[in-house]
């Protein structure tokens, strides 16, 4: 029971901690929000807080709050590139449909 | 499907509130767009991985626009259709270019007769600087709409902070010219600061010097709290590294004694060797400007690092003056000043990097790359802008100074100036004016920029008429004249009679910018040739609809004869024959229209076909075989 951040997804983290200047991590969530009920939360962490379940792929950790865990166990970040486009996206077994944007989703 | 970026602690947006918004430093040699992504400022890359767009276009045979890397390629054997450091004409008239050699474009104005704004004649026909600008912008744009993956809300493009009315409203309609809604200018040590003043914390009064490929900037700022106040700021928009490329170009021609000018594209070759020789001596002793003539014919000189230095000296001497002078418009001295920030591709320059500390006592910074800062700071307030940043909007609020003062004509040809020179923006004065002869009904207002006393020395921006003054003793009317000047740096004059509430106004659309008209008439001609783009795909595509229904008829009409009447068969066949006939046309309608009446026609044609294939696959054939 874990999430886990691809290679790509990790070096792209640290390369941005380190032009942001701090950070010790990302932190994963989830909100109840959007068109389709759900959205992702994607955050730098400054700090981990007591209730934190915390992971680490690539040597980068990620700090889950366990609330949004229960929606996110399982999920692998990626770092992808379109052409001249590039992010992250959340590769979530949980969920079930999500909004042709891909911004908000349902489990 | 949009991807996710990384967000500060606590300011994940909502989804779809997220508005794109990016940053343009719109340059003389280079321009770049910056954006906020996964919270910190950064240069989007094109394809190859190059942030800086050369700022060149060219109107190439065939009707195409290239930009860039490409269009720069053709500065030597296109020169007069390839344009490069637009920037400097952008809000100028050809009367303005006098003694500009660096004018090696063949200039007209609208009606041909030298007045009003300059346009540069292509093979494209006359461009405005302001449409060659446009061009660019549409580059960045579509490179940060492929790069962000949507729309863009808004940019910030920035202007040196000398830029006058006449040329921060070209760069307005540019933009606007692209497509692209500008959610302010910025001023370019403005927006230098701002990537520095955030990254760093910084807190005090620094000195930004800005020497780019073709203009020069200095200011002083102060920051405090977060606060960016302009102190003073001044410069020269005929100044920059392209100089020291032409001193160097000069030097080797002087040195080779050629006899005969040089050619439009010899002189573009010679300069790319001269800027190529610069580069290399920011870090090397010796470099050699090398031109190939063609035909086995080249021409070599070294140049050494002191003999670089001798000959750019007396522009970084003019640069340094400019920084004095603005010392004492701050009525700040040297050592009052925190650090001095280097902005602009030239700032690599070992001597002026030495010229600034001499005058300073300690190094300039230079920690962000000098030709990205100013993209960086305008993409940071782009997103402030935008309404990305909750929360502290409004502590970044910017503070920029008008350049040179605004005033009016008075009697005599002396100009009274109404909002002095730095005055922090946005700005509204009033002054009270009167008329001079007895029963003077009109006024006429003549609006100039300048820091000159006679009018003729000044810039005229605007004149307007207040009509309607009712009849009185000289002296006695009351004409109140405001000027207000928005946070683009945009000024607006009203002049009220206020006894009387007659009132007239004129937002001063430079004369060298682009009225609303023309503005309008340009984006018709873009609608226009897409709806003529659309006229002709509809055309094509009607066309081969049409041609595959008149072969597969004709196939037909062949094979099954028999199914036919004679009268059928050659009503089919004109109407195949009609349909050809207009596909040669350009009507796409009328082509759509008559190949859906042959459709409709041959349907009878097509039953019987279908009727007889069942009755040739069913005949004599066992029932329960079939199903």
């Amino acid at each position: 029971m874990s999430v886990t951040l691809t290679q790509a997804a990790a070096n792209h983290v640290q390369k941005y901690i380190a032009k942001r200047g701090k950070g010790i991590g990302i932190r994963l969530g989830v909100k109840t929000t959007g068109c389709s009920g759900l959205a992702y939360k994607l955050e730098y962490a400054d700090d981990s807080l007591p209730e934190d379940m915390v992971f680490e792929s690539y040597g980068t950790k990620v700090m889950i709050d366990p609330k949004s865990f229960a929606v996110l166990d399982g999920t692998e970040l990626d770092f992808q590139r379109e052409g001249l486009n590039e992010g992250f996206k959340f590769n979530n077994p949980r969920e079930k449909a999500r909004c042709g944007c891909g911004e908000s989703f349902t489990v | 499907m949009a991807f996710l970026q990384i967000s500060e602690p606590g300011e994940s947006p909502e989804p779809h509130t997220r508005r794109l918004a990016v940053g343009i430093d719109l340059g003389t040699t280079n321009s770049i767009v910056a954006t906020i992504r996964n919270a910190v400022p950064e240069c989007l890359p094109d394809s190859q991985g190059h942030t800086m767009l050369p700022s060149a276009v060219q109107y190439a045979e065939g009707g195409d626009v290239i930009v860039g890397e490409e269009a720069l390629k053709h500065r030597g054997d296109d020169a007069l259709n390839t344009i490069t450091s637009v920037k400097r004409f952008m809000g100028r008239s050809v009367a303005d270019l006098r003694g500009d050699t660096e004018a090696r474009y063949n200039f007209t104005t609208p009606n041909g007769d030298g007045k009003g704004s300059l346009k540069i004649v292509t093979r494209h026909g006359a461009m405005s600087p302001i449409e060659v600008s446009a061009d660019i912008l549409k580059t960045l744009k579509a490179r940060a709409e492929e790069s962000l993956g949507g729309e863009l809300y808004g940019a910030v493009i920035t202007v040196p902070a000398y830029f006058d009315d006449a040329q921060r409203q070209a760069t307005k309609d540019a933009a606007k010219l692209a497509g692209l809604n500008v959610l302010r200018l910025l001023n370019e040590p403005t927006a230098a600061a701002v990537a520095y003043g955030l990254d760093q914390h910084a807190e005090g009064t620094f000195l930004i010097y800005d020497l780019g490929g073709g203009t020069f900037d200095v200011s002083i700022l102060r920051l405090s709290r977060g606060v960016f106040e302009v102190l003073a700021t001044m410069g020269d928009t005929n100044l920059g590294g392209d100089d020291f490329d032409a001193a160097l170009a000069k030097h080797a021609f002087d040195t080779w004694a050629l006899t005969r000018a040089l050619s439009p594209a010899g002189q573009a070759n010679l300069l790319a060797a001269s800027r190529a020789a610069k580069e290399a001596l920011t870090n090397a002793d010796v470099a050699t400007i090398r031109v190939d003539w063609g035909c086995g014919f080249d021409s070599k000189v070294d140049v050494t690092r002191e003999k670089f230095v001798e000959l750019t000296q007396p522009f970084v001497d003019r640069t340094m003056s400019a920084v004095k002078r603005t010392l004492r418009d701050a009525k700040l001295k040297a050592d009052e000043i925190n650090g001095v920030v280097l902005v602009g591709g030239a700032t690599r320059t070992p001597s002026v990097r030495a010229a600034l500390e001499a005058h300073f006592g300690k190094p300039p910074l230079a920690t962000m790359n000098p030709d990205e800062v100013v993209a960086l700071g305008a993409a940071i307030q782009a997103d402030q802008l935008a309404g990305n940043k909750s929360g502290e909007g409004e502590s970044h609020l910017l503070l920029d100074v008008i350049p040179l003062s605004l005033g009016l004509e008075t009697m005599g040809g002396l100009v009274e100036k109404i909002i002095p020179r730095n005055s922090t923006i946005p700005v509204a004065k009033a002054q009270e004016f009167t008329t001079f002869k007895d029963g003077q009904t009109a006024m006429a207002l003549h609006v100039v920029q300048g820091e000159r006393e006679l009018v003729s020395d000044c810039r005229s921006l605007a004149r307007f008429e207040l009509r309607g003054i009712p009849p009185m003793v000289a002296g006695s009317a009351r004409i109140r004249v405001t000027f207000q000047v928005d946070a683009d740096g945009l000024l607006s004059v009203s002049a009220t009679e206020t006894t009387s509430n007659v009132r007239a106004e004129v937002t001063v659309k430079p004369s060298y910018g682009l009225g609303d008209g023309e503005i309008a008439s340009m984006l018709q001609s873009a609608f226009a040739s897409a709806n003529t783009d659309m006229q002709a795909r509809a055309l094509a595509e009607a066309r081969v609809d049409a041609s595959a229904l008149v072969t597969a008829l004709s196939n037909a009409l062949v094979v099954d004869r028999a199914l036919l009447t004679d009268t059928e068969h050659a009503a089919l066949n004109s109407q195949i024959a009609h349909l050809k006939s207009l596909a040669e046309g350009s009507d796409h309608r009328a082509i759509v229209r008559a190949s859906e009446a042959l459709n409709q026609a041959s349907t009878e044609f097509a039953g019987r076909r279908m009727d007889r294939a069942v009755r040739e696959a069913l005949t004599g054939r066992d029932i329960e075989k079939i199903v």
